[in-house]
């Protein structure tokens, strides 16, 4: 018989929470045999299993983390020497990923290259977590003048082309890797602000955080203690998708000659150098840190994406 | 009846998909239901109640499936079926007109033409008793009430004129008279078309008020099938039994509400502090008022030009109410949702500011100090409260003991991770909650172990005063006459005074030694428990207490 359609269109509605609510008990009785760190580990395998997605980005991450650590040590030739006699040789086993106008080894460029774009994604969403995070959650919870401040700061940045803005920042207070990673935490603000903001408004008069204040908690106490750790996960998810961006970000501006210097390996200013050399036909030089660079990008965009499942409780059934 | 069923469920399993395997919600369930009909599906939570209602609308959730069995439904024609849900506003899209959403239904079911199908959905607002239908066609979901907003979502429902309507809990966040009320309109509107209905409810007194017949559902399975007016007379399972004693009535006692042979708390088993009942009362509230501006008053025009908000602008939550609780006895604040209780309630727990009034605590007039100030102070701990909602009230990141050692670690001057643990377990043991499971974080435990928690985080810093807010709203019935009789064990082994704010008289008049009642602001009636609700003065309380659905005796 045809279901369906018999529904009326009242019924489609809220019926997700009921059903979560009548798994709940089952839920209970079989995660309470576990707790800590064990059943993070199983929470982790469960959703590696259930999307082996994921599990390939952990392993794209663990690649990055690796050539990031220790790629000075392990690549073949030193990144920085020039060498003409070799200059322009395509892709061989000698040259793995080929070499550039100098004569340097591109394999090991990309591969050194690692630690200096992941320091700047690493830093500048660390920093914009710390800023945008804290002064979110404030925003949320406490309201007013704070509220009024954090949410017309970000209006304002968000009211920029944020390339453009980014650009804008490192050419105002200098070529530096320091003002890189400035001016990507900048552009990310509003996004954190917002985020963070939201999560915590929506908590400020939860039962727990009066119970809070009830044992006799201060207000920031209670920010720290009780609102934070219950906006973390959606943050990391949020870091970890930024991540990415922040790669990019910081790609493009060595790109147009912003940020980091030649001969210094960078993936974008590498992309950079190549550009001119595609027409003709030493695509080599501007491919593999482009690879690089994408490889990055996906894997930080997956992981974000597999976190989500993993703190997200909606999705344990 | 001879007729055919209108509806048959023969035999229905449905299964979930989880983690850790295959979890049957409901086994084996035959219901049939025939046409006209109204039948009561009774049971608490996790009993497979509302499963089997999505079995037979076919929405269930994607991991679910029917594994078993079948559901022949003897209709013809497509708009069969309509479901009413537990939350009327979430039912309802909030951005549209509700007159617009009936109008939607209507259209979707080809029911009317562009030339009376306003006339139509007046007609259907009309029907389910709503004052000034073609004003509040116009309204939005958000200006109307709970009650309102449910009876919009009985005239959708009803809209596709379907032959079968399912109710999932339509009443369970409404005041009992918005209940009634609502229920009587829905047993009407059902008869007059000759409609057969399915209610779906924890309630059994109101399952066997307005059914013919009950089934009774635990852990999935049917335990008991009867007609209403059979199954208060003389219950067959020992789970029907157990349910019926444990639901609060009149003339029971607190203890009455336990199965026979069930274990009471260590509290109850220690010696009842004596109370010297002449001294000095420990709260006293004099002419308290609490004022909101109302919303969408243009005020800021008017500070601008220095002239005084006109008096229509302000909302009194709270009107001039003076009361007492003395040491040792617990006072119940009983009234409608709107009537004022929780604001009083948080004005005396200092989470919120007065507007004007005293609130005298053991001789110091607390009320005077922010309450953005009172966090911090000393009296803080002589005050403490157990909230309505066990699991919006405990932190999810926190572990139980984390829960219950917090007040500890600001106020009580327990230093020392041995001796806060010590404290955290022996507050766990008074509380009846098991030492084992104060590891555990909130949704690795059950409702009455939560509620639990916050009773032992209440009570921690040895408290004067608790303000219990509706703490066994969110419970079962079985697990609210257990959390009922520990609240009463450890008031009188601990000598605490308790304010217990409540919707519910039953519950009230079990626990209260005298009842303050609130409309509007303002209190209606005072006095003992037996003086308020046995000989029924005041016209509000006789109002509220009819509410209550009686069963046919």
């Amino acid at each position: 018989m045809n279901s369906h359609s018999r529904i009326s269109s009242v019924s489609a509605v809220a019926r997700a929470p009921k059903v979560a609510i009548a798994m709940k008990p089952v839920e209970a009785a079989g995660s309470a045999q576990t707790s800590g760190l064990k059943a993070v580990l199983r929470q982790t395998k469960y959703v590696i299993s259930e999307n082996p997605i994921t599990g390939f980005a952990f392993g794209l991450f663990i690649l990055l983390a690796v050539a990031a650590i220790f790629g000075p040590w392990i690549v073949p030739y030193d990144p920085l020497a020039s060498n003409t006699a070799q200059a322009l040789k395509p892709p061989s086993w000698q040259f793995w990923f080929g070499t550039d106008q100098l004569g340097r080894d591109i394999f090991s460029r990309v591969v050194v290259a690692t630690r200096l774009d992941m320091t700047i994604a690493v830093t500048s969403v660390a920093l914009v977590f710390a800023l945008g995070g804290i002064s979110g959650i404030a925003a949320g919870y406490f309201g007013g003048w704070i509220d009024i401040v954090v949410s017309r700061l970000a209006d304002m940045i968000m009211a920029f082309p944020l390339f453009v803005l980014a650009m804008g920042i490192v050419a105002a207070l200098g070529n530096t890797v320091t003002n890189i990673v400035i001016a990507t935490a900048i552009i990310n603000y509003p996004l954190y602000a917002r985020i963070a903001r939201a999560e915590a408004n929506v908590r400020r008069e939860a039962g727990f955080v009066m119970a809070a204040r009830l044992s006799g908690n201060s207000e920031w106490r209670i920010l720290f203690t009780q609102i934070l750790p219950n906006v973390m996960p959606i943050m990391v998810v949020q870091m970890s998708l930024t991540m990415g961006y922040a790669v990019l970000n910081a790609a493009g501006l060595s790109f147009i000659g912003l940020g980091v210097r030649p001969p210094t390996p960078e993936w974008g200013i590498m992309v950079a150098d190549g550009a001119g050399y595609i027409v003709s036909g030493e695509w080599w030089i501007a491919l593999f840190p482009g690879l690089a660079l994408m490889l990055a990008v996906f894997c930080f965009n997956l992981l974000g994406d597999g976190l989500r499942d993993i703190v997200d409780p909606q999705r344990r059934t | 009846m001879s007729d055919a069923p209108l509806l048959e469920i023969k035999d229905v399993t449905v299964e979930f998909a989880t983690r850790r395997g295959i979890v049957r919600a409901v086994e084996q369930i035959n219901i049939s239901l025939t046409k006209g009909e109204t039948l009561g599906i009774v049971g608490e939570s996790g009993s497979g109640k509302s499963v089997t209602s999505y079995a037979v609308m076919r929405i269930l959730d994607r991991a679910g499936t029917i594994a078993n069995g079948s559901v022949v439904f003897s209709g013809i024609d497509v708009r069969e079926m309509s479901m009413i849900f537990q939350n009327p506003r979430a039912a309802l899209n909030p951005i549209r007109k509700v007159g617009r959403q009936i109008e939607d239904v209507l259209k979707q079911h080809v029911l009317a033409d562009t030339r009376d199908i306003k006339e139509k959905a007046v007609e259907m607002l009309r029907q389910v008793k709503i004052a000034r239908p073609e004003e509040r066609y116009h309204a939005y979901p958000f200006e109307l009430s709970g009650g309102m907003c449910q009876r919009i979502v009985i005239a959708l429902a009803l809209a596709c004129q379907p032959r079968l309507l399912i109710a999932d809990e339509p009443t369970t966040g409404l005041d009992v008279t918005t209940q009634k009320s609502v229920m009587d309109l829905v047993v009407e509107l059902t008869r007059a078309r000759g409609m057969s209905t399915i209610l779906i409810t924890h309630d059994l007194g109101l399952a066997a008020a307005y059914c013919d017949r009950v089934v009774v559902m635990e852990k999935g399975k049917i335990v008991e099938t009867a007609m209403s007016s059979e199954i208060f007379k003389s219950p067959s399972h020992p789970y029907t039994k157990r349910l019926m004693k444990a639901t609060p009535k009149v003339g029971g006692t607190l203890r009455g509400l336990l199965p026979d042979g069930a274990e009471l708390s260590p509290a109850a088993s220690m010696p009842k502090m004596s109370i010297d009942k002449t001294e000095k009362p420990l709260l006293e509230v004099r002419n308290l008022v609490k004022e909101y501006p109302r919303q969408g008053a243009t005020k800021t025009l008017g500070e601008l030009l220095g002239k005084p908000a006109p008096a229509e602008s302000i909302f009194r939550a709270v009107d001039g109410i003076s009361f007492t609780v003395g040491k040792g006895e617990s006072v119940g604040l009983v009234g409608e949702s709107g009537c004022g209780k929780s604001t009083t309630s948080m004005m005396v727990m200092r989470l919120l500011d007065k507007t004007s009034g005293d609130i005298i605590f053991s001789g110091e007039d607390i009320g005077s100090i922010p309450a953005s100030e009172f966090a911090v102070l000393p009296q803080r701990k002589r005050i403490q409260m157990v909230f309505q909602d066990p699991t919006d009230s405990l932190n999810p990141r926190f572990t139980a003991v984390r829960a219950i050692a917090d007040p500890i670690m600001r106020l009580g001057g327990i230093s020392g991770r041995d001796a806060l643990r010590a404290r955290c377990e022996e507050l766990a043991k008074l509380v009846g909650l098991p030492v084992e499971l104060l590891d555990r974080f909130p949704h690795q435990l059950s409702g009455g172990q939560k509620a639990r928690v916050g009773i032992a985080r209440a009570i921690a810093l040895n408290p004067e005063l608790v303000i219990l807010d509706e703490p066994t709203a969110a419970l079962d019935v079985s697990v609210q006459a257990v959390v009922l009789n520990l609240l009463q064990d450890l008031k009188d082994s601990l000598g605490m005074s308790y304010l217990f704010v409540s919707h519910d008289l039953n519950v009230v008049r079990l626990l209260c030694d005298r009842v303050i009642v609130m409309r509007t602001g303002k209190v209606v009636e005072e006095g003992t428990a037996e003086e308020v609700l046995g000989s029924l003065k005041a016209e509000y309380t006789r109002e509220l207490l009819t509410a209550i659905p009686h069963p046919p005796l």
